[in-house]
């Protein structure tokens, strides 16, 4: 990782014909180690029962030996450079391929380390070109270089400017923020008192089945009896000696002690250290990470927009998150706060704090603080109406299912609870619908469950679609989507009039539709 | 569309007539498809259901595939539009939830035609124009094959004059 004092952009003049660098040595290393811990559960098989359970663990471990080995050849035969414009990766043992991507193609720069990578100082670089990680299949990707080695490649991808010794683009408007001199302005970073939000973010509920998959695939290789495993025993016994409500009402409890401590764990294991600082080349720099450290650098021409992300029970705690809408960095997949999330700006803050952030990288506090515009009756009735059809047909269909295999005590109250609590989801929802084209940007907002607010420069969206169902027909309204090659890929204006349509779309895009017909 | 208030009208050209015949025959092999897995369940082996629920379900079938077959592709064929002018490509499309799609020529990022073996069989083509959006492709189902072809040469003549990145 590099460090505050030593920016990396301090790289000499590039020569006409770069010579081929290869990744660290070390890799040579973190291989055959990463692939001993893969078959950990095929060893503990082997550990508890020896030979007799068939020969799976040991084809296991041949397995993770022919992977290891093939992954060593990579170091031999991967070779990468970065030439006056372009930045080219030379892979492949039976295959040869080289990977090319122009330097000005560059969206994003990821840098990650291990546990084990930080332990030999080494770091993984992917680089992001918008295209590659669409079709994700030939992403530039550099596994195991140095750790300064990859400081000073993503300074040579991003401050090209810098690197060659022509101007830097200094793409910073003049709010004082970056004072001269200074490499870097800081914007935000972790403050221990936002760990009192760990616990609602439900990233746990992931740690949790994994454990119980791992827990599974232990189980069914050692063929051991889970009834007689001690622990496990007698919270059996008890919890079949009280009465089912109560049983219930204990392994809910359980489940949830576990999933709140799981995901402070993940939070603290993801986002401790954060920072997110805004660099003189011209990029946004979030580094996160407590065991394996994460730093994502966003050129600032890639960042199209922010979005706050406001899971349920972090809203009611007043938390939310910041997440950068940027082209080349994938949302959706990558926006799980603890997951590989690259994209995220702010991790769970309070909203003021997450409000600070798109503030301060859009440039643009009056339009992320500006009230949204309602989107009316027809909207506000279409929640309540496929909440509640939502809830019927669940109740229709477990009703039906029921009825079908003639079973008996169908839990009424179960469906009365689940009505009930239709009607205060649409009332939410209708009341986060909203709206607004300001100074250059699009806000849109929906969602209860995850109430999400994207905040995309007009400039960023490339086209309209316009979805109209027979339901929407009836009462009026449709759903405007604006297409753009950043984050989501489309941003929804949910059951809006088509007068209003007409006047974002307007808006946001002067001219685009008026040859179709006069606004 | 009841979208008056949008004052958009429709794209000025409708697809092609065969496209009419295309869907029919893809809505008759569907349901030929379906049909069959149904005798399979209710006629070939013992029957999971009585007599009578057999009748029912066979006269739904016929019913329900029958007016599929007729009027889908109608529907569809009114509903479908495209447009293309020299700064912008406008789509319509569907038929029970109705689309419309609009993408400025500069940010085409590919043109692309496709043809499947029925279509051949009706001289048809499909054209997709995708955008650096994932979200944004237009296409145009049914074409006439030489509507389709002078299409894509117009739009790919269009977009080589622009060297925007597009995103």
């Amino acid at each position: 990782m590099s460090s505050p004092a030593s920016p990396p952009m301090a790289t000499a003049a590039a020569p006409a014909v770069a010579p081929w660098r290869r990744l660290s040595p070390l890799m040579l290393l973190v291989h055959p180690i990463r692939e001993i811990g893969r078959a950990v559960p095929g060893l503990l098989a082997l550990l508890f029962v020896g030979s007799g359970a068939g020969h799976g663990p040991l084809w296991g471990l041949v397995g993770a030996g022919i992977v290891a080995a093939v992954s060593l050849s990579r170091w031999f035969t991967t070779r990468y450079r970065v030439s006056a414009d372009q930045v080219q990766i030379r892979e492949g043992l039976f295959r040869r391929r080289t990977l090319a991507a122009r330097l000005e193609r560059v969206r994003t720069v990821d840098v990650t380390s291990s546990f084990l990578h930080r332990a030999l100082g080494l770091a993984r670089v992917e680089i992001g070109t918008g295209v590659s990680d669409r079709k994700g299949s030939s992403a530039l990707r550099l596994d195991g270089l140095a750790a300064d080695h990859a400081a000073r490649l993503r300074g040579e991808l991003l401050h090209r400017a810098d690197a060659t010794g022509g101007t830097p683009s200094l793409d910073v408007p003049a709010d004082g923020l970056l004072e001269p001199g200074l490499p870097e302005a800081e914007i935000a970073r972790l403050d221990p008192a936002w760990l009192r939000f760990a616990p609602f973010t439900l990233s746990g509920v992931v740690t949790g089945l994994a454990i119980l998959g791992f827990g599974w695939r232990l189980v069914s290789e050692t063929q051991v009896d889970v009834g007689t495993i001690g622990p496990l025993h007698s919270v059996s016994a008890q919890l079949s000696e009280i009465s089912l409500w109560l049983a219930v009402a204990e392994v809910a409890v359980g489940a949830a002690v576990f999933v709140a401590l799981a995901s402070t764990v993940r939070y603290v294991l993801a986002f401790w250290g954060f920072r997110l600082t805004r660099h003189r080349g011209g990029s946004f720099h979030v580094a996160r990470g407590l065991l394996t450290t994460r730093a994502t650098s966003i050129d600032v021409d890639r960042l199209r927009g922010v979005g706050i992300s406001e899971p349920l029970l972090l809203r009611l705690m007043g938390g939310a998150r910041t997440i950068a809408i940027a082209t080349g960095l994938e949302v959706g997949r990558g926006a799980s706060p603890a997951g590989r999330g690259g994209t995220v700006l702010l991790p769970d803050a309070p909203l003021a704090a997450a409000l600070r952030v798109a503030s301060v990288v859009t440039g643009r506090p009056d339009v992320v603080d500006a009230a949204l515009v309602p989107h009316g009756s027809a909207a506000t009735g279409r929640r309540y109406t496929r909440a509640l059809g939502g809830a019927l047909a669940v109740l229709a269909l477990t009703g039906l299912v029921w009825w079908v295999l003639g079973l008996r005590g169908y839990d009424w109250a179960a469906g009365v609870v689940l009505l009930l609590g239709a009607a205060p989801l649409a009332a939410d929802r209708a009341r986060n619908l909203g709206h607004r084209v300001a100074g250059g940007y699009l806000v849109t907002q929906s969602g209860s469950l995850v109430r999400r607010k994207a905040i995309l420069e007009t400039d960023a969206i490339i086209g309209w679609n316009v979805r109209q169902s027979l339901f929407q027909r009836r009462v009026g309204v449709l759903t405007l989507s604006a297409t753009t090659a950043a984050g989501r890929q489309f941003y929804r204006i949910l059951d809006v009039t088509p007068t209003e349509a007409r006047r974002i779309a307007d808006a946001a895009t002067p001219g685009l539709l008026s040859q179709f017909g006069p606004s | 569309m009841a979208l008056s208030g949008l004052n958009l009208r429709a794209p000025a050209n409708r697809v092609s007539r065969r496209a009419l015949s295309y869907w029919t025959l893809r809505a008759v092999f569907t349901w030929v498809v379906i049909g069959a897995v149904e005798v399979l369940i209710l006629y070939v082996g013992g029957s999971p259901v009585s007599h009578r629920m057999r009748g029912v379900i066979d006269v739904v079938s016929v019913v329900v595939a029958l007016s599929y077959i007729v009027v889908m592709p109608q529907w569809r064929y009114r509903v479908h539009r495209w447009e293309a002018t020299g700064s912008a490509v406008y789509t319509q499309t569907g038929w029970f939830t109705q689309e419309r799609r609009i993408a400025p020529v500069s940010r085409i990022q590919t043109v692309d035609s496709h043809r499947g073996p029925l279509e051949q069989l009706l001289r048809l083509a499909n054209v997709t124009v995708t955008t650096a959006s994932a979200a944004g492709p237009l296409k145009i189902h049914g074409l006439d094959r030489g509507t389709a072809d002078r299409l894509v040469a117009e739009l790919t003549t269009r977009t080589e004059a622009n060297t925007e990145d597009a995103t």
